[in-house]
């Protein structure tokens, strides 16, 4: 059995590491809250885009826009986003494997697909399994994701299939469904698919179009890449925040189940220990007799 | 007059405005762009920019990046990248920026990517120390 010395030695250190996950819970707290609403104000401008494009859509006789057109499947392009840090649970871990799985099964049949990683995390899990895919890694951008970023990251993409590099390309990333739900969602961005739209406006009105519509057009489409990326990055850093929130709160738990039991020992330990010395002094007293 | 406009301005961190205004005036692709109420069904991208609204007498102004704006049955929609108003504006961080693109263009060569870029900043630079101004 330890002795008494060690178990008080384990409890402190399971109190120390009870600390810890409390402190980094409250701060996921803290940043979930900031991250979701940065989400939900990110919302009416995606919304507002969407219903333009489907409006944009609905009037368009396919002058086949570069970023409309279906190119078959030769290379495809993923743009996975994970966190930078870990201790958040099964959140890079799901969706890596999502990614790798994307790789390995290739639903599509892609010659060939390429891998875009946004976060340490996902880079370091995949690195030794998919590795000859990964052609970009971006680092220390999500915590703080900008329309900045979402739009240099728009932009290489966007270019990149225009110069006809990638033939598709999709985002794989944890969508934001409560502090302890989060869903591994692989969506298509390119290309572009026009959204049906619900019902046909019977007043055809067209619009005036300024300059005239392949220039309106070509210049919204980019935008939409760039508008799902930002909120795509918007949903994977609350998904983090949360993931990690739900994941301290069960180790601060376990930590407090741990230190219960341990502390049990101990106290059984040390009676034992008084019980021992008080037969041996009662013992002792006896043979003097 | 009674009929108004509903302007609706967001940008991809939250919403501007939603107001009611009585006149438009926005920095279109093709040039300067008024709008009153009643307006046919319009599309157009804007550019960097000068954004102006009347409501009653009082005029406001607003700086704005890249972005467009749709005009549907009184409704009128802009999307941008940016949107400040006068007292948002750092009109400091604006002369600054101003001089930074100034400098920069000067050792530029039109063909150089980075010539469009420090463009567009001179541009914004420009029309933010404008509309500061403007603010009373």
């Amino acid at each position: 059995m330890a002795s008494l010395k060690d178990i008080k030695k384990r409890i402190v250190s399971v109190k120390n590491t009870q600390q810890i996950t409390k402190a980094m819970k409250m701060v996921a707290a803290a940043k979930l809250r900031r991250a979701q609403d940065a989400a939900v104000s990110a919302r009416p401008y995606a919304e507002k885009l969407q219903s333009v494009m489907s409006n944009l859509a609905q009037r368009e006789d396919g002058d086949g826009h570069a970023l409309l057109n279906q190119r078959g499947t030769g290379r495809a392009l993923i743009v996975l986003m994970t966190a930078d840090r870990g201790l958040c649970g099964g959140f890079n871990a799901n969706v890596s494997k999502e990614a790798e799985r994307f790789i390995l099964n290739n639903e599509h049949g892609f010659d060939d697909i390429d891998l875009m990683i946004i976060g340490r995390r996902g880079r370091d899990f995949l690195k030794n399994r998919v590795g000859e895919h990964i052609t970009k890694v971006h680092e220390d951008i999500t915590s703080g994701a900008t329309y900045k970023t979402a739009q240099l990251i728009g932009q290489e993409v966007v270019d990149a299939y225009s110069d006809e590099k990638y033939d598709a390309v999709y985002v794989i990333y944890n969508a934001f469904k409560s502090a302890i739900e989060q869903i591994v969602t692989v969506e298509p961005v390119l290309p572009i698919q026009p959204q049906e739209a619900e019902e046909v406006i019977e007043d055809s009105v067209d619009y005036i179009y300024e300059p005239n519509r392949g220039e309106v057009l070509s210049q919204l489409l980019p935008k939409m890449v760039e508008v799902q990326i930002f909120r795509a990055l918007l949903e994977s850093n609350a998904s983090e925040q949360g993931a990690r929130m739900s994941s301290m709160d069960s180790a601060s738990r376990n930590a407090a189940d741990m230190i219960n039991k341990l502390t049990l020992q101990y106290n059984r330990a040390r009676q034992a220990a008084i019980t021992k010395e008080l037969m041996e002094i009662i013992s002792g007293a006896e043979s003097i007799k | 007059m009674a009929e108004k406009l509903k302007l609706e301005m967001v940008t991809p961190y939250k919403r501007v405005l939603s107001e009611e205004v009585d006149e438009l005036t926005a920095p279109g692709f093709v040039g300067e762009l008024g709008l009153l109420p009643g307006h046919t069904p319009l599309l157009t991208t804007l550019k960097v920019g000068e954004l102006t609204y009347k409501n009653g007498n009082e005029v406001f102004h607003i700086a704005v990046n890249w972005g467009y704006l749709e005009v549907e049955d009184n409704t009128v929609t802009v999307l941008v990248d940016t949107a400040e108003t006068a007292d948002e504006i750092d009109l400091a961080r604006a002369k600054a920026a101003l001089g930074r693109a100034e400098d920069a263009l000067k050792t530029l060569s039109h063909e150089d990517k980075k010539y469009v870029v420090m463009e567009a900043a001179l541009q914004r630079a420009l029309i933010r120390i404008q509309v500061a101004g403007k603010s009373h």
